[in-house]
């Protein structure tokens, strides 16, 4: 008997049927995948589960019994636990009174905070989910804050554990250490439904996938009846590339040189120490690394951002190495920011104002100050129907947009501007298959049409997709360089963790992240939250 | 995070749209409510008292006359305060600002002699402008510099500014006599009375033309707002003023400096105060003395929030407050209802605007919250 079936859910919100007639299964010990792009209803699905939202129609049972589950609390009391992809935590609170909270043990109304310690050792001891039970969560990276979730759930008595997108905020070594989670969960009887729009992980994590798409269930498969073109397939509804193909590289001119960079980063220290590389045009130099290794910091000099300390950097024959973010982008940089929201879009501003941001003070878009409302229009909507983003109109706030529309905003306009160098900054994160395919295919159209394209990301199968040439960056420094076809992601993981010189053996020794952030001083930064859209 | 639309994008933009223009109503309509509430529990009758200060604000052309020359220096005000709102700055020192374009005003267009009006006004404008920008740029270069809040900043200013005055009246620029004040300005530095810029013949014709004591300054007002509206939506100076006020790191990331617009928004912000100091000083009472203004600069914070930061939506809101302060002798004389009765509900209009605010923050909220746990 399934510890978990749904029948005929729907659910809809005003103007958006969000789950239509959902109906599966979950069994003891299994590990269920719900795969689907962004929007597909995946998270609304589980939150009716879960008790946050209530369906119109269709039945939930528990162990075979019909159940109402009206709120978390039933839920839980169900059996049934789930991570948000925003923690829930008291930040100032420990580890331990974050997990115990709402359900603390003791008498008349005093915490007997020995007890409760004790049972968070015991649950974190059997399922391996190591964690200082007296540590506070704000002292912690985004992956143990995770498990904190994950133990509070099991502290509850969760039979049924859902994650939604558990690693859209990981880095790919905690990746792999909460697949390891979830399998020792699940073979202690747990089962577990892993929410993702990622098929390399519904790959190596799942032992069955439900597909979903528009609110409905679309298909159900095993990984080892498939494969991630197949999956792609089911979950866009079309056929779709995954690895963009890319023609031979023809480096022309240098376009950006960089040498011996120096930047600060915000706590005084050095984030980029004595930095050298260039970018021809026509080619597409990837900088890999752990987030927090100085990228951010690298990118924000060469953008203007950020005054660089020491060293040069050159775009074309100008020095821009003290050149503001104005400047840097007159004389021809182009910046897909990793933070789209925070640094890409004013949210509040239409979809025709976003795409003017930085090119409104000049020719054709304004005269004299005065812009020109036709001009930029017209422009906009040449390029909402250039770049296919989905929107009724050019004067809709770019706030009403879904996540993959508005990096195609941000796309369209840092390529249209025809600049001679685009940084891209993570420039797929959060984007679902479909959106990523599109991306990626601007990027290589740009390095197509002779730009120097450089790429910063986490994702090594972006990196090795894409990238001509790949640099790897671990604490402020440029450790190694690939040239085409040199490096795969093992040897790319083993350097972003600091290894290097010695010959690399079959199973490379990782560094588990902690000792990364250990080693490197720095943790998880912001760059490291991807959140999906 | 996952986008959470309640609705589609049309949907909201219209609604969006009904909610700018019919929340200020709503806002305006409760206090008043509530206003005619406390007037007929304080045992007065509402009825009455409300049609007398309809009266005395509407009623004839000289009441509609007075509540456009209350307005005259809210809307400027108004203007100031949300020019600077539209950059994310809360301007609370337009009062400070005004006195100093009073001052200025004053200083200048007593020193001018006798010039042609055509220059004196104009050139006394602009310094009332000059004045209310510079009383505002130590403000905004601390802010840009070191990040010193303006609130504290200008409201500071304030206090300099009207103690300035306040001196100035008693000493330097005092005129012999009993009263601290200063000489009155030439005719050729006044602003006149529209209706005097018409024949009696024409007034007999046109009742509606005897205005009473409004003046120019209306014009040079309505002008005022006319052009911040441009200014924001058509100039790459409104843009990044725009810009900066939603997102200062997008903007600072597309090559807008963020200081350098700050400046400026706080500079205009103090311009447009100082020019409410002129019109106010030229077209009322000809010359300045301690208490030239009653708060306008503070009112006009209401205005701003209640016209929602449009430059356009300052004149109704600066009209609504401008009847408010005509009317208010009106009812008293006529249906014996304190003047004070106004000041409560001129608070009320404040505190429902700012009650919808904080219902607002609360909505999107709770959308925020939906859309975690959804997303
Ligand atoms: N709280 C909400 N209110 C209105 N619409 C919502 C809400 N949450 C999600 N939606 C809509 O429901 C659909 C499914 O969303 P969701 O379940 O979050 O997708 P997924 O988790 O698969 O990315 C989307 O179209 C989304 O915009
Ligand atoms: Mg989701």
């Amino acid at each position: 008997m399934p510890v978990l079936e749904l029948r005929d859910v729907t659910k809809v919100f005003p103007g958006v049927l969000a789950n239509d007639r959902v109906s599966f299964s979950l069994e003891r010990g299994e590990i269920l995948a719900l795969l689907g792009e962004n929007g597909a209803g995946k998270s609304t699905i589980m939150n009716v589960v879960y008790g946050l939202l209530s369906a119109e129609g269709g039945e939930i049972l528990v162990d075979g019994q019909p159940v109402r589950i009206r709120s978390p609390r039933q839920a839980i009391d169900l059996g049934i636990g789930m991570v948000h992809q925003h923690f829930m935590l008291v930040e100032p609170l420990t580890v331990t009174e974050n997990i115990v909270l709402g359900r603390e043990p003791g008498k008349y109304g005093v915490i007997d905070f020995k007890t409760a310690r004790m049972r968070v050792e015991e649950i974190s001891d059997r399922y391996g989910l190591k964690v200082d039970p007296d540590a506070r969560i704000v002292d912690l990276p985004v992956g143990m804050q995770q498990r904190v979730e994950i133990l509070k759930a099991l502290y509850q008595g969760a039979r049924v554990l859902i994650l939604d997108e558990p690693t859209a905020v990981l880095t790919p070594q905690e990746v792999r250490e909460l697949f390891r989670v979830v399998r020792s969960l699940v073979d202690e009887g747990l089962s577990v439904v892993f929410i993702t729009h990622k098929l390399e992980e519904v790959m190596a994590v799942a032992d069955r996938i439900l597909v979903m798409r528009a609110g409905r269930v679309v298909g159900e498969t095993k990984p080892a009846d498939t494969d991630d073109i197949g999956l792609a397939r089911m979950m866009v509804g079309r056929d779709v590339v995954l690895r963009v193909e890319k023609g031979e590289s023809v480096p022309g001119e240098p376009v950006l040189e960089v040498s011996d960079l120096r930047v600060m980063g915000d706590r005084g220290l050095e984030a980029v120490s004595g930095v050298s590389f260039s970018v021809h045009g026509g080619e597409v130099v990837a900088v890999a690394g752990v987030s927090g290794n100085g990228q951010t910091e690298l990118v924000e000099a060469v953008i203007g951002l950020r005054r660089p300390a020491g060293g040069t950097i050159v775009l074309k024959d100008a020095d821009i190495t003290q050149a503001n973010a104005r400047r840097s982008i007159e004389a021809g940089v182009s910046h897909i920011p990793e933070d789209r929201h925070r640094r890409g879009l004013v949210l509040q501003f239409n979809l025709a104002e976003n795409m003017v941001l930085g090119d409104h003070r000049v020719a054709p878009y304004t005269n004299a100050g005065i812009m020109k409302p036709k001009v930029i229009t017209a422009m906009a909507k040449k390029r909402i129907a250039d770049y296919d983003i989905r929107t009724p109109s050019e004067t809709v706030s770019a706030e009403n947009l879904s996540g993959g529309n508005q990096q195609k905003v941000v796309v369209a306009r840092e390529i249209g501007r025809n600049p001679d160098l685009l940084v891209a900054a993570q420039p797929t994160r959060g984007l679902d298959v479909g959106a990523i395919e599109f991306v990626h295919r601007q990027i290589l159209e740009e390095r197509a049409n002779g730009k120097a394209v450089l790429l910063v990301s986490l994702e090594l199968e972006e990196v090795l997709s894409l990238a001509d040439r790949i640099l790897v960056m671990f604490e402020g420094r440029i450790g190694r360089e690939f040239g085409p076809g040199e490096a795969d992601a093992e040897t790319l993981g083993y350097y972003m963790t600091g290894g290097g010189g010695e010959k690399l053996s079959e199973d490379a020794p990782y560094a588990t992240t902690a000792e990364v952030r250990a080693s490197s001083g720095t943790g998880l930064q912001d760059g490291a939250r991807g959140e999906a859209e | 995070m996952t986008e959470a639309h309640e609705t589609t994008p049309i949907q909201k933009r219209w609604m969006g749209a009904a909610l700018k223009v019919g929340t200020p109503l709503i806002s305006a309509a409760l206090a008043i409510g509530v206003g005619s509430i406390i007037v007929w529990a304080s045992g007065y009758d509402p009825g009455a008292a409300f049609a007398a200060l309809f009266q005395g604000a509407l009623g004839t052309p000289k009441a509609i006359g007075d509540t456009m020359l209350k307005s005259t220096p809210l809307i400027l005000t108004g203007l100031a305060v949300a020019y600077g709102f539209r950059a994310g700055l809360f301007n609370i020192g337009a009062e400070g600002q005004l006195f100093m374009g009073g001052l200025a005003t004053v200083a200048l267009g007593l020193a001018l002699g006798d010039v042609s009006w055509f220059l004196a006004v104009p050139l006394m404008i602009v310094a009332a402008m000059a004045a209310g920008a510079s009383w505002a740029f130590i403000p905004a270069t601390l802010k840009a510099r070191i990040g010193a809040h303006e609130v504290i900043t200008t409201m500071m200013f304030t206090y300099i500014g009207r103690y300035l005055v306040g001196w100035l009246v008693n000493g330097p620029m005092k005129e012999p006599g009993g009263i601290p004040q200063t000489y009155a300005l030439p005719a050729n530095a006044q602003l006149p009375r529209i209706a005097s810029l018409f024949s009696e013949g024409a007034k007999g014709a046109v009742p509606l033309l005897n205005l009473g004591r409004a003046h120019l300054g209306i014009v040079v007002a309505l002008l005022a707002a006319l052009a911040v509206w441009l200014i924001l939506k058509y100039t790459t100076l409104g843009y990044e003023n725009r810009a900066v006020g939603y997102n200062r790191w997008a903007s600072e990331t597309a090559g807008i400096s963020v200081q350098w617009t700050t400046v400026k928004a706080l500079c205009i912000s103090g311009a447009l105060a100082g020019l409410a100091g002129a019109v106010e000083v030229m077209g009322v009472h000809h010359r300045l003395f301690d208490q030239f203004s009653s708060g306008f600069g503070f009112t006009g914070i209401a205005v701003a929030l209640l016209a929602k930061k449009h430059p356009l939506g300052v004149i109704p809101a600066a009209f609504l407050f401008g009847a408010l302060a005509a009317g208010a002798g009106t009812m008293q004389f006529q249906a014996d209802v304190p003047q004070k009765i106004i000041s409560i509900i001129q608070a009320l209009v404040i505190f429902f605007v700012a009650a919808e605010e904080i219902v607002l923050w609360f909505v999107r909220r709770r959308q925020k919250e939906a859309m975690s746990h959804a997303g």
